[in-house]
């Protein structure tokens, strides 16, 4: 048996003096798309600003490993080098600074990393422009600021571009479906859907089913209290839908 | 502008002559300040009668002064009679002979700024006949200049061969005795440049290009004017974003333009002087009067400065907007790490009616340094409807910094409209931690973010310059944070 992607055991973390991870135990093999649903404040948030390595947060007991290694170990931009996406809930504005800039400087990042020659600015443009196409989104949007001015769903669809771009072999998408109507939602899904691949995995943090239409997760699992509480199919985000969360709740109580 | 009488100058100055005629020999003056050490300099640089007059009105004016202690800066006193204010240019032969002679470490911080190749040898004080290449490419401008009519040489060869425009305009935008340090610049001044751009004339470079390549070692205190006759066009750049060794501490410059009807000019600043070590020793102080009138109608005045270097600046580029329809314009990036001092900003003096001007001021500090922005818009009761727009914006990066904003706003004109932003920020650890998600590390997502920050004053550079200014930024931030 081969060693899954991303492998949590017992992962408890704290934000000051309050406990939001109490022992999250989740595996992630390559080639799988795990959805992690759970009501607000269950700790969602939370596990993908961890795993992403946010400051803040303080890792008390358990262990992460990505591709065999202790992810914990590494500080955020080697994380990102070594190929953890953390799309953003609220991705933040950085105001003056090229859309187009940021993408090369982190693309050419992890080409570094991986001792491969940097792009140059006409074959990154080349590479932009076909996944803008995908996420139909303007060529105007590479010479905007970062995320400046930008709608909340243009926001979500630039986090996707960011990820087709870069190409991660882990991408873990905090409520990116928060915030978008039905046509976003499904360009957003239709992103998601092209990086899906036997090498790579995709964890999905969402509140709701309907990302789920179109993404069929391979695992579903349901964080509540800093807990994962249930794991199953893709049937069981249906059920959630059907049921809501209080039935689970008073498990982990 | 005389506040004594030029008769009694020049009796007294009689007095003195024989005493300095030998000392003429001599390529340094002993430290001290009196009419003989400007005496000495005047004959030295072989000057008319009216500019050694001029010299001597301003250094008794000087006297008469205290030096301003109103800036938010702290420094060890000056002594100025333990200043020495003339010593002739080094030979050429007392620099490094090659390259291959020059510290690394200001080669290294070259190659950071993208430095072209041929620019390096001169700017590290390589010997100039080494440098062949620079001085056929100045000669090749320098024709292309006085092709279109264009004057522009060091001052004190303007003195000699244009006399009668430096008499004319010479102290008509800066007073000699303005402020205390543009007197003791007026007395003791010993070269700097001059720029005359005839009637209708667009200037067929900007004058950074030349510059660069020909800059000269003007000392301490340096004197740049620079008139735009009607309808002309000029873009200059003062200095280099590349570290220029300097072995005075105290300069005292004063910069004076004039755009007569229709006539514009742009003058843009990246000072990078040695702002002291980590712990603030030694360093430049670097106190400028820096001032342009719009004295035409429709003339236009822009003021762009980067500054990231001295250890401590005190500078305020202002524009006097005297013609009717005139524009002046304020962009500026001061950057202050370790424990520089920056307390800078701008005037702009609306007395003509409808004149405009524009203010976006950037300041940003780290380490201990202190960033303070002083502005003054002052609307005169003639100036009917003058417009001004104000944007002052303060990064700061670490906790032991400190930014302030201070602007003076005089409105004496009922119908000016004026308008002030300001905004005080951290570098948001939200935009840090974004584009270290994305792979960046810590520096450049610093960079980054501070680069964006001063987007706004960057693109008013001349093109070649934008990208050593955001490059300058990078070094001068290397090392302030984490």
């Amino acid at each position: 048996m081969t060693t899954p992607l991303l492998c949590i055991r017992d992962l408890h973390a704290r934000v000051a003096d309050r406990e939001v991870l109490k022992g999250i135990n989740l595996e992630v093999p390559a080639g799988e798309v795990h959805a992690i649903m759970g009501p607000n404040g269950s700790g969602k948030s939370s596990l993908s600003h961890v795993l992403a390595g946010k400051p803040g947060y303080t890792v008390t007991r358990g262990s992460v490993t990505f591709k065999g290694q202790d992810l914990l170990a590494l500080p955020p931009e080697e994380r990102a080098r070594e190929g953890v996406f953390l799309g953003f809930q609220y991705p933040v504005e950085i105001p003056g600074v090229n859309n187009a800039y940021l993408l090369r400087a982190a693309l050419n990042a992890a080409r570094r990393h991986r001792n491969e020659p940097e792009v140059d600015a006409f074959d990154f443009l080349t590479l932009v422009k076909a996944r803008m196409q995908l996420m139909r989104m303007d060529e105007s949007f590479l010479s905007r600021g970062v995320n400046e001015g930008f709608s909340g769903g243009e926001k979500k669809r630039n986090e996707i571009l960011q990820m087709l771009v870069l190409e991660p072999s882990l991408a873990v998408l905090d409520e990116t479906d928060s915030g978008l109507d039905i046509d976003a939602l499904k360009v957003v899904a239709a992103g998601i859907q092209t990086l899906r691949s036997p090498e790579r995995a995709i964890v999905l943090v969402t509140h709701y089913q309907r990302l789920l239409d179109h993404v069929t997760p391979d695992r579903v699992h349901v964080l509540a209290r800093g807990r994962i509480v249930r794991s199953g199919g893709p049937e069981l985000a249906l059920e959630l839908e059907r049921r809501g969360y209080d039935w689970l709740l008073d498990d982990a109580a | 502008m005389s506040t004594q009488d030029p008769s009694l100058d020049a009796l007294l100055a009689r007095g003195y002559q024989h005493g300095f005629v030998t000392d003429i020999e001599s390529d340094t003056v002993a430290p001290g300040l009196d009419r003989d050490t400007v005496r000495f300099i005047s004959a030295k640089k072989g000057e008319p009668q009216f500019l050694l007059d001029w010299r001597l009105r301003a250094l008794d004016r000087w006297f008469e002064m205290k030096e301003p202690h109103w800036p938010k800066l702290h420094y060890t006193p000056i002594d100025y009679q333990d200043i020495s204010y003339y010593s002739a240019p080094k030979a050429k032969t007392d620099g490094p002979k090659s390259l291959a002679d020059v510290d690394p470490k200001l080669l290294a911080t070259y190659e950071k700024l993208g430095v072209p190749l041929h620019e390096r040898a001169r700017l590290a004080g390589v010997a100039v006949d080494a440098v062949f290449d620079s001085v056929s490419v100045a000669t090749t401008f320098k024709d292309r200049l006085s092709a279109a009519g264009v004057i522009f040489c060091p001052f004190s060869e303007a003195v000699q061969k244009h006399p009668e425009l430096i008499e004319r305009w010479l102290g008509t935008v800066v007073p000699y005795g303005d402020n205390y340090y543009a007197a003791l610049n007026s007395a003791v001044f010993t070269d700097g440049s001059f720029v005359y751009i005839p009637k209708g004339v667009r200037c067929p470079m900007e004058l950074s290009t030349y510059f660069r390549i020909n800059a000269a070692k003007t000392g301490q205190f340096e004197r740049t004017l620079i008139v735009a006759d009607e309808g002309s066009h000029v873009s200059y750049l003062e200095g280099c974003t590349a570290p220029m060794r300097d072995e005075n501490q105290l300069h005292a410059a004063v910069v004076e333009l004039l755009a007569l009807d229709d006539a514009q000019i742009k003058y843009s600043t990246v000072q990078n002087w040695y702002p002291g070590d980590e712990n603030g020793v030694g360093g430049i102080y670097n106190f400028v009067t820096k001032r342009g009138e719009c004295r035409g109608r429709n003339s236009r005045i822009s003021w762009t400065q980067v500054e990231t270097g001295s250890a401590i600046t005190w500078k305020y580029p202002s524009c006097v907007l005297r013609g009717e329809n005139s524009v002046g314009e304020f962009y500026s990036v001061a950057v202050t790490a370790n424990y520089q001092q920056a307390d800078t900003g701008t005037k702009m003096i609306h007395i003509g009616a409808n004149t405009r001007s524009t203010i976006v001021s950037k300041g940003i500090s780290a380490g201990h340094a202190q960033n303070t922005y002083r502005g003054l818009v002052s609307v005169m009761p003639g100036a009917h409807g003058a417009r001004n727009f104000t944007q002052c914006d303060s990064l700061l990066l670490g906790s032991d910094c400190g930014a302030h904003t201070i602007p003076y706003i005089e409105v004496k004109n009922p119908q000016a409209i004026v308008e002030h932003e300001a905004s005080t920020s951290r570098i948001s650890e939200e935009q840090l931690f974004y584009c270290l998600q994305r792979g960046l590390s810590q520096e450049d997502a610093i960079n980054l973010i501070v680069g964006g920050f001063c987007k706004t004053v960057f693109r008013e550079l001349p093109m070649e310059f934008a990208v050593e200014a955001q490059n300058l930024l990078a070094v001068s931030l290397e090392g302030a944070v984490g």
